[in-house]
């Protein structure tokens, strides 16, 4: 069981994480033209609503209370020793786990009954909503099941990562965490090996410079400096042209 | 003064058979693919109707282009806030069925039927999802349609017009409709730059055609949305946008884009327009009435010492110039008046520009009374008691103009932001030349009214030859002033052949550095 829990929480996570960052990189680079969130909103408009705002809403945020406290533990735990607080934050989260889960189903119902969308349905879309349906469905039944999550896990897993964040993995806290749990850890893991494989790569891409870019752009095929100087004949300038 | 060259265009609508070779040509060219199928870079469509997508020019539907805000402009559907927050679902984005489902026919079983007691027939079959459908609308679908309920009376430019006017326009014995081609306007201040959230849509410096980067694109789709024309198009097989590139392979090499090449009607013309970059904004903010002017006032005239001098600071080369002094986008826009953007109050500063139809206009309506004739037919004949007639005579200066059966209300709902006003302007003009030619090869008209009509409207007998002569007998060269890129450095857009300088052999480039 040891020898499991070593493979599952530090060989398995290693993998995971070289694979999506390699991958990732890679297919940025050589295969950019298949960098797409792959949107399906062109062929069908009414239904994806109801699936994908509560979805994305539940599960964007769920995301970004999990990297806090995994950043902010000793901060999470100063702020939920108010037992209301807690409360609220763990109530909060239980809502948007379901609103990710609904819209889950909702998304998926719609993918398979949906004869325009079957046709850009890839068996890879399929294997990413099954994973992602069960982790949703895992993270909602940790919630229920094992209260108090931001709390815990600011106790236990935020220094499992960061043990494995500092190659100095410390497993043996998470291998006495209940069956639920461990699944979830694994399921997280399985998801970023999953990253570069298919179109969750559009949130490694989500277009955050768009706020501070200007709105129009033009781009130059010759650069205005970069005009070749005709006393040095071996520079390395590009020459001036139409 | 930050000068750059744009390669515009002008369409004369006067000469557009609505024959669609055009549309053809491109289709043929770039969008026959999977997922492109519905995409038409060009289109021309039956005005009055609903166009394509239906009804793309109500912004109260789709939510496109710019709209002012004080001082400034801003994005009406996408921008940095609303782009950003509709990013997982946008409501404004219009759908499949708004272009139409593409279809094909089982051709195939035609051939391969098996012996029957009837025909084979070939099903019409989705180009999505390959099964059979009933098709509710395709390409050109109210192509001539203009006066039926489903199509011209939704025309979106109706707007302004009295209920008696349109009506008016329907009648069947006064119906008249004229083509509209319409590509990418290649815009100055494009919404589709604007609205890109991944920064994939870019103008080129060098000739301002707008594209769009496949491997930046991620399918946001607001480039959809923000385009007031709706020539941003989603390919919903690969997952990318795609738009009208303006032939830029073409362009590059000297040769016409292929729709303008293959026009039948020779309607199209493409040139070199000088612009001064730094008045971009100012110009698209500015008021309703002014915007035509303005956006012809940052135009610049490529004869001007000041502006030669400060397009080569600007590192625009000769030819370029060269080909802005020859335009024929300068002259019909610039120097005689006569050619107008579609839909100025879009803001996005458009840099196609259309002489607006004199032919639907020309004849007017007059009130006869036709008792005695109709008197004189058969009882059984079967005839209407009109009191109309369909008058074509040019007695009176300018008088059809405002008796026009294409209301001008419409037209300049089109071309002029609703300022009729330049819309008869540009009429009066074009009427002129027509009497002008008129004089010199019917000769029915006298001398001095051919002359009064120039006069008032402004022109010359001079330049009215040449108007008509880059209207009716212009030969390709004379439609298409295009700077090739130099062939001489053209590799180097995509190289820098010092990279391959002192290196040996093909197919690999290293740099002759030595090794460790
Ligand atoms: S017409 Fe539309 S797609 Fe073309 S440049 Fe203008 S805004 Fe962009
Ligand atoms: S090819 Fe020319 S004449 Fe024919 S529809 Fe197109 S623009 Fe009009």
């Amino acid at each position: 069981m040891v020898n499991l829990d070593v493979l599952l929480f530090t060989a398995f996570p290693y993998f995971a994480l070289f694979i999506c960052i390699v991958g990732s990189i890679y297919r940025y680079k050589f295969l950019s033209f298949k960098y797409s969130s792959l949107s399906s909103e062109f062929l069908e408009q009414r239904k994806l609503f109801w699936g994908t705002i509560p979805f994305h809403i539940g599960i964007v945020l769920i995301f970004l209370g999990h990297l806090f406290i995994f950043i902010f533990p000793k901060e999470t735990l100063a702020f939920n020793s108010v037992p209301i607080r807690l409360i609220i934050i763990e109530v909060g989260a239980f809502i948007l786990g379901l609103s990710a889960l609904v819209g889950l189903i909702g998304l998926f119902i719609r993918r398979l009954t949906n004869p325009r969308i079957s046709i850009v349905t890839s068996k890879m879309d399929i294997f990413v909503e099954v994973v992602l349906l069960a982790q949703i469905v895992l993270g909602v039944w940790i919630a229920y099941d094992y209260r108090w999550g931001s709390s815990w896990f600011a106790s236990v897993l935020s220094p499992y990562l960061v043990s494995l964040l500092t190659f100095s993995p410390e497993i043996t806290a998470v291998s006495q965490l209940p069956l639920v749990i461990k699944l979830h850890i694994i399921g997280a893991f399985l998801i970023v090996l999953l990253i570069p494989f298919s179109r969750l790569v559009h949130f490694i891409v989500a277009p955050f410079s768009y706020i501070w870019r200007p709105y129009q752009k033009v781009v130059w095929y010759r650069s205005k400096n970069r005009v070749r100087n005709p006393e040095e004949s071996w520079g390395v300038t590009r020459p001036k042209n139409n | 003064m930050d000068v750059r060259a744009q390669i515009s265009m002008v369409f004369h609508l006067d000469k557009c058979i609505g024959c669609h070779t055009c549309s053809i040509a491109c289709k043929n060219i770039w969008t026959d693919r999977k997922g492109a199928e519905y995409m038409w870079w060009n289109n021309v469509e039956t005005k009055p109707g609903t166009g394509y997508p239906t009804k793309w020019e109500n912004q109260s539907i789709y939510n496109g282009g710019w709209v002012k805000n004080g001082n400034d402009i801003g994005l009406r559907g996408a921008g940095k806030l609303k782009g950003l927050l509709n990013i997982f679902h946008n409501p404004n984005l219009p759908v499949i069925d708004d272009y139409y489902e593409p279809f094909t026919y089982k051709y195939l079983d035609l051939i391969e039927s098996p012996d029957m007691d009837d025909q084979p027939t070939a099903r019409p079959i989705s180009l999505i999802t390959g099964k059979p459908i009933n098709i509710k609308m395709g390409p050109n679908w109210d192509d001539d349609m203009s006066g039926t309920p489903d199509y011209a009376r939704n025309d979106p430019n109706m707007e302004g017009l009295s209920a008696a006017e349109q009506e008016a326009m329907f009648q069947l014995e006064k119906l008249a409709f004229f083509y509209l081609p319409r590509i990418c306007n290649h815009c100055l201040n494009p919404a589709c730059v604007a609205s890109c959230p991944s920064g994939a849509i870019y103008k080129r410096g060098e000739d301002g055609v707008v594209l769009i980067n496949q491997k930046v694109c991620r399918a946001w789709r607001m480039c959809v949305t923000a385009c007031p024309y709706k020539k941003s198009y989603y390919n919903w097989s690969t997952g990318k946008s795609e738009k009208c590139i303006l032939c830029y392979p073409r362009i590059e090499a000297g040769y016409a884009p292929a729709c303008m090449h293959s026009c039948v009607g020779r309607i199209r013309y493409l040139g070199v327009l000088l612009y001064d970059a730094d008045l971009i904004n100012d110009t698209a903010s500015s008021e309703n009435e002014d915007l035509i002017n303005r956006q012809l006032d940052i135009i610049l005239d490529p004869f001007d010492p000041k502006v030669i001098s400060a397009a080569k600071a600007n590192g625009v080369a000769d030819s370029t110039i060269t080909a802005a002094q020859n335009s024929p986008v300068y002259k019909f826009v610039k120097e005689w008046g006569l050619a107008l953007p579609l839909h100025p109050e879009f803001r996005t500063l458009p840099m196609l520009f259309y002489v607006p139809p004199l032919l639907p206009v020309m004849a007017k309506l007059t009130t006869v009374d036709n008792t005695d004739q109709s008197k004189k037919m058969d009882d059984r004949a079967k005839y209407w008691p009109d009191n109309w007639l369909y008058d074509t005579s040019t007695e009176e200066l300018f008088s059809t103009i405002e008796q026009a059966r294409m209301p001008l209300k419409y037209m300049a709902n089109l071309f002029s932001a609703g300022d009729e006003s330049k819309i008869v302007n540009v009429m009066k003009k074009l009427m002129a030349i027509r009497m002008h030619r008129r004089r010199a090869t019917v000769g029915d008209i006298s001398d001095e009214k051919a002359d009064n009509m120039l006069e008032q409207s402004g022109y010359n007998a001079l330049t009215a030859d040449d108007i008509y002569y880059l209207t009716s007998l212009a030969k390709f060269d004379d439609r298409f002033v295009i700077p090739a890129s130099h062939r001489e450095q053209a590799i180097e857009m995509l190289e820098f052949t010092g990279d391959v300088k002192g290196s040996v052999g093909f197919g690999f480039i290293e740099k002759p550095a030595r090794g460790i």
